[in-house]
């Protein structure tokens, strides 16, 4: 058993290390794209000159520090694996990892966490600029808040990258599945709290959304972080329950899938 | 105690089949919309009933014009692609169910592609590769100065992958496919693209590593050079259908039923005079050069040499990569 852990352990920091480097020598590609990730800020900006914000009994304080939380959730919880795992299935550059003792799931993941690590010294410095320029937004949250959301945040990363990763395996019977991704942006966008927080939308659409894992994605990490009032544990629960079972769903799509695999291209 | 050589097959391959659908399309606008509306699939048999086997510490030559069905046998031999029918085994395991144990003593090595990490040294790629096949930092270390020595490496290691020349990122891409020592190595046209000096040193390298290791290989390549520097044995691919497998002398006398014969004389001679032996291919008085019937050479050169005031004479076969090239081209098969 300590065998084994030793063994995950020294696969994980290996990966994560030769990751880091490579995300390093690409540091200027994320800083493009960490700012590509600004939509929290421009619809804070659209949010703070709206009466509706009012009316749904939010203060302007509060949907301040919701986006603001929504923008970090963001940055960590971005999720390409349907464009990398495409074109390394049409490339035939899949083969390689197919014939190594670890299933290539993890090399995917883990280019996704060195790049989130890549990423923390952008997104402090981007956070630094708006509270500069915007001092009203400036809010440090509490340790327990900022705790909890971490895990969220964590949480949230991985029932977004199942759900992409799922998605992905599409790509064995059909080679394109990118396509998808763009599919998917659109309730990401309006079920998951990004473009207005979940208390605009009409009860039903809010009951809706509920039923999928998009609120979870973005509005409950954001809520933690930013302090506001939320169903913590219902809001891990849903998140764990999900993670459970697109991961059930993605081995069993992994398994059919890599049947198909051609090896093109090699 | 018996010394007699036992054979293991490490690799045996029973009526392996493997056909593919693809897609059919015309040129023009009109067949790009009937195509749209009903797409044309056939199918194309990649690998047809294909059986060998090979014993352990083999080095075979797997040859075969382009799109014969080498590369499609050789990903279902390591797992990558699963047979449409037949039986595979590799060191006792199934390759499509592709076990941690069967991965552990298997490698693919395909010339026109990389798993090296384009922007990092090769050393990265070594170390996760390490980890992956649970190898220690001491044993890694140890692994790659010992195969580094034997390839030839030294401050290529710390250079970006994208910053090689062509040999030297295939030196690497073996070093890293060699790095768990596997026993059964699966490689695809190694050598692609190398110049003369790099095709040697990796066959160099080949040869070692088999005897160190008594590693099995199966070796797919258009350079008939490291056929003939490596591979006692060969096995000829086409269209699908597996037509030769043995050595590689055998092969020759199949594929030419003639041997060629130079002789130099010592006084000028009629041309007419050696006509009744073999079929001329040059003459010059004194120098002929003639193809002899393989059955009827050792009566022709008797005769030869008892009639005719001969210098020197030489025996010997067509180049084999004169042979197998024609054999392509004609799309002839014995």
């Amino acid at each position: 058993m300590t065998k084994k852990i030793f063994r995950i352990y020294r696969v994980a920091s290996s990966l994560l290390t030769a990751q880091y480097a490579l995300m390093i020598e690409y540091r200027a590609e994320i800083a493009l794209w960490a700012i590509s990730g600004l939509l929290p800020l421009i619809m804070l900006a659209l949010w703070s000159k709206s009466d509706v914000i009012g009316s749904v009994g939010l203060t302007s304080q509060e949907i301040t520090h919701y986006f603001v939380s929504a923008f970090i959730v963001r940055q960590f919880t971005a999720v390409w694996v349907m464009v990398s795992f495409e074109e390394d299935n049409i490339e035939g550059k899949l083969s390689p990892f197919l014939l190594q003792p670890l299933p290539p799931f993890w090399r995917y993941a883990s280019s996704h966490v060195a790049e989130q690590l890549t990423r923390i010294p952008f997104v402090f410095f981007m956070i630094s600029i708006l509270f500069l320029f915007v001092p009203n937004s400036f809010f440090i949250p509490k340790l327990k808040d900022f705790i909890l959301a971490g895990i969220a945040i964590f949480l949230a990363f991985c029932v977004r990258f199942l759900i992409h990763w799922i998605f992905a395996m599409l790509c064995f019977w059909n080679e394109r599945a990118a396509a998808i991704e763009r599919l998917l942006l659109i309730p990401y966008l309006f079920l998951s709290g990004l473009v207005a927080p979940l208390e605009v939308f009409s009860d039903g659409v809010r009951s809706i959304s509920m039923l999928t894992p998009y609120p979870y994605l973005l509005s409950f990490p954001s809520k933690v972080m930013s302090g506001a009032e939320v169903n913590i544990i219902g809001g891990f629960a849903a998140l764990l329950a999900w993670g459970f079972c697109l991961f059930v769903v993605s081995i069993f799509a992994w398994r059919q899938g890599v049947k198909r695999y051609s090896a093109m291209g090699a | 105690m018996s010394t007699e050589k036992v054979s293991m097959n490490i690799i045996s391959v029973d009526e392996l089949c493997k056909s593919y659908r693809v897609s059919v399309k015309k040129p023009g606008i009109a067949a790009t919309l009937s195509n749209f509306l009903n797409r044309q699939l056939h199918v194309v048999e990649a690998v047809k009933r294909v059986s060998f086997n090979i014993d352990q510490g083999e080095i075979v030559g797997f040859i075969g014009p382009n799109g014969a069905g080498k590369t499609t046998t050789l990903k279902m031999l390591c797992g990558l692609v699963h047979p449409t029918s037949g039986e595979v085994s590799v060191s006792g395991h199934r390759p499509k169910e592709r076990n941690r144990d069967f991965l552990q003593e298997i490698t693919l090595v395909m010339g026109q592609k990389q798993q090296l990490i384009w922007d990092l040294p090769p050393l990265d790629s070594f170390f996760v590769n390490a980890a992956v096949y649970g190898l220690t930092k001491c044993e890694a270390k140890n692994r790659i100065d010992e195969l580094a020595a034997m390839l030839d490496l030294d401050k290529e290691l710390t250079r970006p992958v994208r910053k090689l020349s062509l040999g030297q990122r295939m030196k690497a891409e073996l070093l890293a496919a060699l790095l768990h020592r596997p026993s059964v190595l699966f490689l695809d046209e190694p050598t692609l693209g190398l110049d003369v000096n790099a095709q040697s040193r990796v066959r160099k390298f080949l040869r070692q590593y088999n005897k160190r290791y008594g590693a099995t290989i199966l070796l797919t390549s258009h350079y008939m050079g490291d056929i003939t520097s490596l591979c006692s044995r060969v096995l000829l691919i086409n269209e699908g259908s597996l037509f030769y497998d043995g050595p590689l002398e055998e092969l020759t006398g199949k594929l030419s039923p003639y041997r060629s014969v130079r002789i130099e004389l010592k006084e000028p001679h009629q041309k007419s005079s050696f006509m009744q032996y073999g079929i001329l291919e040059e003459f010059d008085e004194r120098l002929v050069r003639m193809l002899i019937p393989r059955d009827e050479l050792t009566a022709a050169i008797t005769s030869i040499l008892n009639s005719f005031p001969v210098k020197d004479l030489e025996i010997c076969d067509p180049p084999i990569e004169e042979l197998i090239g024609n054999l392509f081209q004609s799309g002839i098969v014995p």
